[in-house]
């Protein structure tokens, strides 16, 4: 198994001090793309309105989004997110890659879940509920949606 | 006497298609679904399936020669009897191969309009000697009953050989307190319960939250747990809550724990078990994925091995990983007193 170096502490603290709003944009507009290439749930009105924190410890970066009138978008400011997930890179990955179950890595504290736990259940089932992200369905995904169909 | 001779089937959980999916690509004999209401004890926001996903599931397996079993299993209430009834109506319409009741009235209603739908008995209904089994065989001609998580293997084999039916027994997953059928305990705190609205805990009725003292468990205001950095955690259930009795803080109920049958399948075997359950429809893929494959070599190895059958390091790392409360236990099975 990869063993993840982690994150250098001394960098961490340095991101922790930059400005936190910019991270929001990067999420927003890879979870726009996501939702374009309809990798996502056609069905997001569950989130309608609510704000989304995902912390990268390791890293000390919030990424910091709301689900609005049908787009992601950045947050910016403090607002006490609906939301919050908290965990180092490396959890985060094994996720995505579905290595780990969610459950698991919260009964290890390797994953907090702060906020409506409601919401949490309903972003956790909807994620559980897409076929494995590999880079043949992004693939896939692009070449439908991007490329004008010969017909 | 239903000793079943061989291989007990593997019967795997999926709260929705890419488990289903992973349940058959990893090993399962059968994968245990169900509908998205609350006539199943899984009713949780976003999982479950819908017809649409119900009959690709049942197609991916049955083309892969496994079995679906739908679960029914909480108890039909007054107000919404034709939900229940429907749902009933449902399983057969997808033909699934089995559907896995607790309610009388259901069994009753299910033999009745649908003959040709197998039955099996939910743990939830509670059966622990082999009377209320073939009372449920003889009324409804049931043919599977998956018994509560309170017997002694003796006291399973007692069942098998008193009965025609068959015998599922659960081999993984989180533990409760084991009022099977008849625990109503959350609904002191949220006026729900698993029995009457699928759910233990309902998610909007749970807060999580950081305080000075550590990570705060809360049930509609109620403190269940308080974890420290170091701690381990558990499902916000009230049985598995640390409450304060004569002055003492402790797991006054029931310490989070997880079952795990590895060391006794040999005895599984021989005893004539006809399948063995695993828990946790609530779980993603992964942990799908990490236990259906874990118990499908064990089940492949106690069955070429014999006598010469060993727990694997390699599968109880696997397992103890995924478990809740990081421990398990062989819980009724071995249990010195009856």
């Amino acid at each position: 198994m990869a063993v993840n170096p982690g994150f250098p502490a001394p960098l961490a603290r340095l991101v922790e001090r930059l400005p936190q709003w910019p991270h929001g944009i990067p999420a927003a507009l890879a979870l726009n793309f996501a939702r374009y290439l309809r990798l996502l749930p056609e069905d997001l009105s569950s989130l309608e309105g609510r704000t989304f924190v995902i912390h990268v410890r390791d890293i000390g970066a919030r990424f910091r989004f709301r689900y609005e009138g049908g787009r992601f978008r950045p947050v910016f400011g403090p607002a006490e997110p609906d939301l919050m997930f908290s965990a180092d890179t490396a959890e985060y990955l094994k996720l995505l890659r579905r290595e780990e179950d969610p459950d698991t890595l919260f009964f290890n504290r390797r994953l907090d879940i702060e906020g409506d736990t409601e919401l949490g259940l309903i972003v956790k089932n909807m994620l559980d509920s897409l076929e494995p992200l590999s880079w043949s369905a992004i693939d896939r995904a692009l070449r439908e949606r991007i490329r004008p169909s010969s017909s | 006497m239903a000793a079943y001779q061989g291989k007990p089937e593997l019967v795997c959980p999926a709260g929705g298609l890419p488990a289903l999916k992973t349940a058959v690509d990893n090993g399962a004999d059968c994968v245990y679904i169900g509908l998205k209401d609350e006539t199943n004890a899984r009713n949780f926001a976003g999982l479950n399936f819908d017809a649409k996903t119900a009959v690709e599931g049942i197609r991916y397996a049955h083309d892969r020669g496994r079995k679906v079993l739908l679960a029914i299993n909480t108890y039909a209430q007054a107000a919404g009897l034709a939900r229940w009834r429907a749902a009933v109506d449902r399983a057969a319409e997808l033909g699934v191969d089995a559907v896995i009741l607790a309610d009388m009235g259901l069994l009753a209603y299910a033999a009745k309009t649908h003959p040709a739908l197998r039955l099996h008995l939910s743990v939830q209904g509670s059966a622990t000697n082999y009377e209320a089994v073939n009372y449920c065989h003889e009324m409804f001609g049931v043919q599977r009953a998956v018994l509560p998580r309170v017997l002694t293997i003796p006291q399973v084999e007692h069942v098998i050989r008193h009965t025609p039916v068959e015998i599922e027994v659960f081999g993984f997953g989180s533990l409760c307190v084991m009022v099977e059928g008849r625990c109503l305990l959350s609904s002191y705190a949220t006026g729900e319960s698993p029995n009457t609205h699928g759910v233990c805990s309902p998610a909007r009725a749970v807060r999580w939250q950081k305080g000075e003292q550590g990570l705060e468990s809360r049930l509609n205001g109620i403190l269940i747990d308080r974890y420290g950095d170091d701690e381990n955690a558990g499902y916000p259930t009230l049985c598995k809550g640390r409450f304060e009795v004569n002055d003492d803080t402790y797991y006054a109920l029931e310490e989070p724990t997880s079952l795990n049958v590895l060391s006794v399948l040999p005895e599984l075997f021989r005893i004539g078990v006809a399948a063995i359950k695993v828990e946790g429809r609530q779980r993603s893929p992964a942990y799908v994925a990490q236990v259906t494959r874990t118990l499908r070599a064990a089940i492949d190895s106690c069955g070429a091995d014999g006598q010469r059958y060993s727990v694997r390091p390699a599968w109880s790392a696997e397992l103890n990983k995924v478990a809740e409360g990081h421990q398990a236990t062989l819980g009724a099975y071995n249990r010195p007193w009856r």
